[in-house]
């Protein structure tokens, strides 16, 4: 057996071993090739026509609404490519690594508002300063333009929606619990925090069964946290999140709603919150922004269409809403810049709103009457567009930290859920929630 | 194979191993390898007649050639292996090194350039931080509670495939379908299962009037929940590797003990367990191996969170590390930890050799 393999191999000739030289050589070039560069595009684009990518994560909406292809009409020697992940968190690893490397990045990169800070402070070099082109910034709500400005003055970022906050509640439920179903005097009922929670009281004792005033201590404490000036950073970015004010009273109301059993004790944004959502497990969201109203009626589903309004707050705040930025790494600064103003302009942001419910940033969008005159079907046909424009402008101007988030949720997600959760002694869950913070955010 | 090039080394004088390449040689004495050193002399002798500055001329080409071939059997090898070494250098050992670096500095995941010496404190602070610790715990808790009923479930269910079965394929394959499932996929199919007010679990106990029970909330629950995940998923694998061994084990054996009046189980305890073992060793090193670095499962049951829910319960070190390192933004601290789990699991593999060390004597001494 051996033998036979041994004769009937042949030595190899010269030129089969040539051609084997040729052919590994070839591979491994090719390896190499696509290890090395596939961002040698960049300015890419057909003849005279030049590409600017912009990278999104979510469903971001400019796509959607048609935004690419009206500005491309408009310049047709523009083209516009973009790149979306799904997830932010996904996203914004991906944009700090690109970004410390200056490679990778596309001509405009949207930012959320969670990581805006980051980027004002830890890495403000890497974007293109508005401030130096001629961009109009007065039509934006001021706050929208000092979250995106430097401690040097620097504009990193344009805003595109903001999340201006109200209460959701189900009006089935508080009708089958005796309380108001009508927004005005449902506002009336909430009044202030306090009498939030006596609101609550008085639902559970008619409460329809397996129904919880309010989905989780977490959604309580943000609603609170939000509604003050100085809540985790203060303006000279020092940390304050052990004495603050916001952080203190947030607290309190928040172990007051978890210990008084007003909450369904589930983290929010996990799949049991959904599910406890899609069931109809709670009445009410504390903190229910713009964009929370679709949230609501892609989880809730059409069973609970027009069972869903909304009602004012005591305190209005902003939860969420984005930025787009220019990269420094940019081939074509002045573009993608003309590109971002024009996607943030009042006229965009107002048609942002209609087509896919990101309420604008910009004070000026805010007043358009299609804005303004907006309402929401699944709400009760509920005039979404005065509600928030009224929302909108009490909204306090907060400094952030970078560090805003992870305090946060430490707060919420550890601290308060261990509470609900494991019937944690309030007190031990903030020295834990401190010890863990001090943890996380050491050097 | 490979032993046959040896073989055709080249001869001791020079100018031979080229058979095929000199033209001259005809086609008749083109001999096979192992008479190259034969052909060589011969067609030496036929060329004396020629003038001494050809052949002078000829017999440095054969020098050169000779070395060729000698270079090519001596280091031709080396390209052959090479790919796995360079990507093994690539995407193995140069992260290995690079993050143990890092693991000395003070390095944000923002200026992942910016690195400032922090000589050892991001190893010596693991020893008072309290969340570390925590986190060891649990994975040791987790990774017992998965391991040891993984691997009797498997050995078990080895033996049960072992006998004459109908549809044995199909069993066999079954085995394995779980191991072919993605993690995420298990994951987020058990975070499903063990919902608190909708998972099925809680459904099922509802009618032995167990109440709903929080799964992710208690301590012990969670982890029992991750452990099922990883059973659920990794039985069937090591299922199939007893299997494999088991059916090595020679037959006499177990006729010489049935012979003797062994019963099923004695024939289990006493032929099949001790031939097993190496391969139980392979696998318990395995596993362990799995359980220290066990990360999807509780980041997946947690839906992405890697906290390991409200009080840390269920953060494995892998957790903690993503954690320091995503979350927190602190790559220096996240490499340390990521490199004392490295550490870890070289001392316990360093159990593992000598405790394989001490049961393959121990096999010796029984066997003799």
């Amino acid at each position: 057996m051996r033998n036979t393999v041994r004769t009937t191999r042949r030595p190899l000739s010269r030129t089969s071993r040539a051609f084997a030289l040729g052919l590994s050589a070839t591979l491994a070039a090719g390896l190499l090739a696509a290890c090395s560069s596939d961002d040698d595009d960049g300015s890419g684009g057909d003849g005279d026509q030049l590409t600017l990518r912009v990278g999104v994560f979510g469903q971001f909406g400019f796509q959607e609404a048609g935004l690419y292809d009206e500005y491309m009409e408009l310049h047709p020697e523009i083209k516009i490519e973009q790149d979306s992940t799904t997830e932010n968190g996904d996203y914004i690893t991906a944009l700090r690594t690109h970004l410390s490397q200056n490679a990778g990045l596309d001509d405009i990169q949207a930012i959320e508002i969670g990581n805006i800070a980051e980027m004002t402070h830890d890495l403000p070099d890497a974007w293109v300063d508005f401030n130096e082109y001629d961009v109009d910034t007065s039509h934006f709500m001021p706050f929208k333009v000092d979250q995106a400005t430097d401690a040097d003055g620097r504009l990193i970022a344009l805003g595109t929606d903001i999340g201006p906050t109200g209460i959701c509640y189900r009006t089935d439920y508080f009708e089958q619990a005796g309380l108001p179903t009508d927004p005005e005097a449902v506002g009336e009922l909430f009044s202030s925090w306090d009498s939030y929670l006596a609101a609550g009281e008085e639902f559970k004792e008619n409460a329809p069964d397996g129904v919880t005033w309010m989905d989780a201590a977490g959604g309580m404490f943000n609603a609170v946290v939000s509604g003050y000036e100085e809540r985790y950073t203060n303006a000279a970015g020092e940390e304050v999140y052990e004495n603050s004010e916001a952080v203190q009273t947030a607290w309190d109301y928040a172990v007051q709603a978890a210990q008084g059993d007003l909450t369904d004790d589930v983290q929010q944004f996990t799949d049991p919150w959904n599910a406890a959502m899609t069931n109809g497990a709670f009445a009410t969201l504390a903190a229910c922004p713009a964009w929370m109203l679709g949230y609501i009626a892609s989880t809730a589903g059409e069973d609970q269409q027009g069972l869903w309004n909304i009602a004012a707050s005591p305190a209005p705040s902003n939860w969420g809403g984005s930025f787009i930025g220019v990269p420094e790494a940019s081939d074509h600064h002045d573009e993608a810049v003309a590109l971002a103003q024009w996607l943030t302009a009042p006229e965009q942001q107002a048609k942002l709103f209609t087509e896919r419910g990101s309420y604008p940033s910009s004070a000026e969008a805010q007043q358009a009457p299609e804005v303004l005159n907006a309402t929401n079907p699944y709400f009760g046909d509920a005039p979404i567009g005065q509600f928030f424009s009224e929302a909108a402008a009490q909204i306090p101007s907060s400094p952030i930290g970078p560090n805003d988030q992870i305090i946060q949720e430490t707060f919420t997600n550890q601290a308060l859920l261990s509470i609900e959760q494991n019937g944690t002694d309030p007190d031990d869950a903030w020295d834990d929630a401190l010890s863990s913070l001090e943890n996380a955010l050491a050097e | 194979m490979t032993t046959d090039r040896t073989k055709a080394a080249p001869p001791a004088d020079a100018g031979g191993a080229a058979p095929r390449l000199t033209k001259e040689t005809p086609p008749g004495e083109a001999a096979p390898d192992d008479s190259a050193a034969k052909t060589a002399g011969g067609t030496t002798k036929k060329h004396a007649a020629q003038d001494p500055a050809s052949r002078a001329k000829r017999e440095r080409r054969m020098r050169w050639r000779s070395r060729r071939y000698r270079w090519d059997i001596k280091y031709s090898p080396y390209a052959f292996i090479s790919p796995f070494f360079l990507f093994f250098a690539a995407f193995g050992l140069f992260p290995l090194l690079y993050t143990g670096w890092a693991s000395l500095h003070s390095v944000s995941f923002v200026h992942p350039n910016d690195m400032e010496w922090n000589g050892i404190e991001n190893f010596t602070r693991l020893w008072d931080d309290e969340f570390f610790w925590r986190a060891l715990r649990n994975t040791f808790f987790i990774g017992v509670i998965s391991t040891v009923p993984q691997l009797a479930m498997a050995l078990g269910l080895a033996h049960l495939l072992n006998y004459r079965l109908r549809g044995s394929m199909f069993w066999r394959v079954a085995m394995l379908t779980p191991y072919a499932t993605s993690i995420a996929a298990a994951s987020m199919v058990f975070a499903m299962l063990f919902g608190r007010d909708y998972g099925a679990i809680n459904w099922g106990l509802g009618f032995l009037g167990i109440d709903n029970i929080d799964w992710r909330a208690g301590d012990w629950t969670s982890k029992i929940a991750v452990s099922s995940i990883v059973i659920w998923r990794w039985t069937g694998y090591n299922t199939l590797i007893y299997l494999a061994s088991m059916q090595a084990i020679p037959n006499d054996l177990y006729e010489s003990a049935a012979l003797d009046g062994a019963s099923r189980w004695q024939q289990f305890r006493n032929v099949t367990l001790p031939m097993l073992r190496p391969t139980l060793l392979f696998t318990i090193v395995v596993s362990t191996i799995g359980a220290t670095q066990l990360f999807g499962e509780p980041m997946l049951f947690n839906d992405g969170d890697p906290g390991g829910g409200s009080q840390g319960q269920f953060q494995t070190l892998g957790l903690y590390m993503y954690d320091m390192g995503w979350t927190n933004r602190n790559l220096g601290r996240s490499a340390a930890i990521a490199w004392t789990m490295f550490l870890i699991l070289i001392f316990i593999g360093l159990i593992y050799w000598a405790l394989s060390r001490w049961v393959s004597s121990n096999t010796l001494e029984e066997s003799s």
